[in-house]
């Protein structure tokens, strides 16, 4: 029973492919997912995911979104997904000290939206420094 | 007839059009090419993204969100993409006609683009905000616009959110496209979706024999659908603005090109109309010297 997952961004599609399992961060922890899995939606956390392709694990870190889980099918919906080899420890420094800055400034009452999506920039980026130093070791 | 000053005057005037036009359409194609990749990369995540609301359209009621809400009235509310400058075709005038004819007359606007909001203005239409949109789109200028669109829609002052852009098809072709925004409507099995069929023959889908009926939520139903309907209308919005930009520039770009060609044409039969008539003064020339010499003789 093959299990296809796609992995598409705004920008682009990253994956689509069969593979044999997955493995998400939800909202409420990581899930494995397994063909013939209930269907779910979940809400993701930026943080690492992992699935299982032609025999290898293959990692990528991804941001916030959501994916679709059929039985025969994963959707993976985010806002960014990068291997190993596209993270910039500098650059992503940065962009966790702009959005820290940017978020002294806003009047948190006012606007909640534009304080979620710094906060959003910032568990992101963090995600992504965090997966780049623990694939290191 | 037309004497040989005016003939070489009116060929430099066509030919500083001439290069005007190419310089033009070498712009758009260089933002053409841009704008273009943005539109079909952006195209699959809207599908998938519509794709999920479709799926898991039949675990939900019109009550369980504000969003999804259909309400009887018929109070219209519709965003309108236009361009910004002109010379880019007709696509503003197309875009009009089918406006014309899709929308109830007394809808109210919201316009994104200088031409049509001129031109609306013009017609006395109701415009209630106006957006400009830098180029290439960038996604946190659209954010705001898809805000006070659900605003509108929230607030209840609209019972329903259209939006008109132009679907980017191929570089020669685009079409004006009106669909509905808001109220979020499950969509149906095989329909269209405006810019995700044309030309690329995308469509949601029922996938598998047996779709799946009921699906787990976590953390829960409403907390899932009260992140992905507002990420589904930013980026609706968003991708509609960058389809018409696409559609913009292709149009301005083929626009340009048959400029620039018609000038090329023109230039040429000029010319050889006014050498026709420099042959024709030359030769008048020599026979009055001929016939002088012969006089004196």
């Amino acid at each position: 029973m093959p299990l296809h997952l796609d992995i598409v961004t705004p920008e682009k599609k990253i994956f689509s492919d069969t593979v044999d399992n997955v493995y998400l961060p939800g909202a409420d922890g990581e899930m494995g997912i397994l063909p013939q899995h209930a269907g779910l939606v979940t809400a993701l956390k930026p943080g690492e995911l992992r699935y299982l392709h032609n025999g290898k694990v293959e990692k990528m870190a991804i941001g916030s979104g959501f994916a679709e889980v059929t039985q025969t099918k994963v959707i993976v919906l985010t806002d960014m997904a990068l291997g190993e080899a596209e993270i910039d420890e500098v650059t992503a420094e940065e962009a966790i000290k702009r959005a820290q800055e940017k978020l002294q400034g806003v009047e948190h009452s006012m606007d909640a939206e534009e304080v979620a999506y710094l906060q959003g920039v910032i568990s992101k980026s963090a995600a992504a420094l965090h997966f780049k130093r623990t694939f290191r070791r | 007839m037309a004497n040989l000053r005016d003939i070489r005057r009116r060929i430099k005037s066509v030919k500083n059009t001439a290069q005007i036009t190419r310089a033009m359409q070498l712009v758009a194609a260089a933002k053409m090419k841009k704008a273009q990749d943005q539109a079909l990369a952006g195209r699959e995540y809207a599908l998938q993204l519509t794709q999920v609301l479709f799926d898991i359209r039949n675990n939900f009621s019109e009550e369980s969100h504000a969003l999804l809400e259909r309400r009887e009235g018929n109070r219209e509310l519709v965003l309108v993409v236009s361009t910004d400058k002109g010379l880019c075709g007709p696509i503003n005038t197309n875009l009009a006609r089918k406006l014309k004819l899709m929308t109830s007359p007394d809808a109210h606007f919201v316009t994104v683009g200088r031409k049509l909001r001129t031109m609306g203005e013009k017609l006395g239409i109701k415009i209630i905000a106006d957006f400009t949109v830098r180029d290439p789109v960038p996604f946190s200028q659209t954010r705001p616009i898809a805000k006070f669109i659900t605003q509108q829609f929230l607030d209840n002052n609209y019972d329903k959110v259209s939006i008109a852009f132009t679907s980017f098809v191929n570089t020669l072709r685009q079409e004006p496209e009106v669909v509905t925004l808001l109220p979020i409507e499950g969509q149906k099995k095989g329909e269209p979706r405006a810019f995700e069929t044309v030309g690329k023959g995308f469509s949601v889908e029922e996938h598998s024999k047996d779709p799946v009926r009921d699906y787990t939520f976590e953390p829960n139903p409403s907390e899932v659908l009260a992140a992905i309907l507002p990420l589904y209308v930013n980026y609706e919005v968003f991708q509609a603005i960058s389809e018409a930009r696409a559609s913009e520039h292709s149009a301005r770009m083929v626009a340009m090109k048959a400029a620039t060609d018609n000038a090329k044409k023109f230039i040429k039969e000029l010319t050889l109309e006014y050498n026709k008539l420099r042959q024709g003064a030359i030769t008048a020339e020599l026979l009055e010297i001929t016939t002088a010499m012969k006089a004196m003789e």
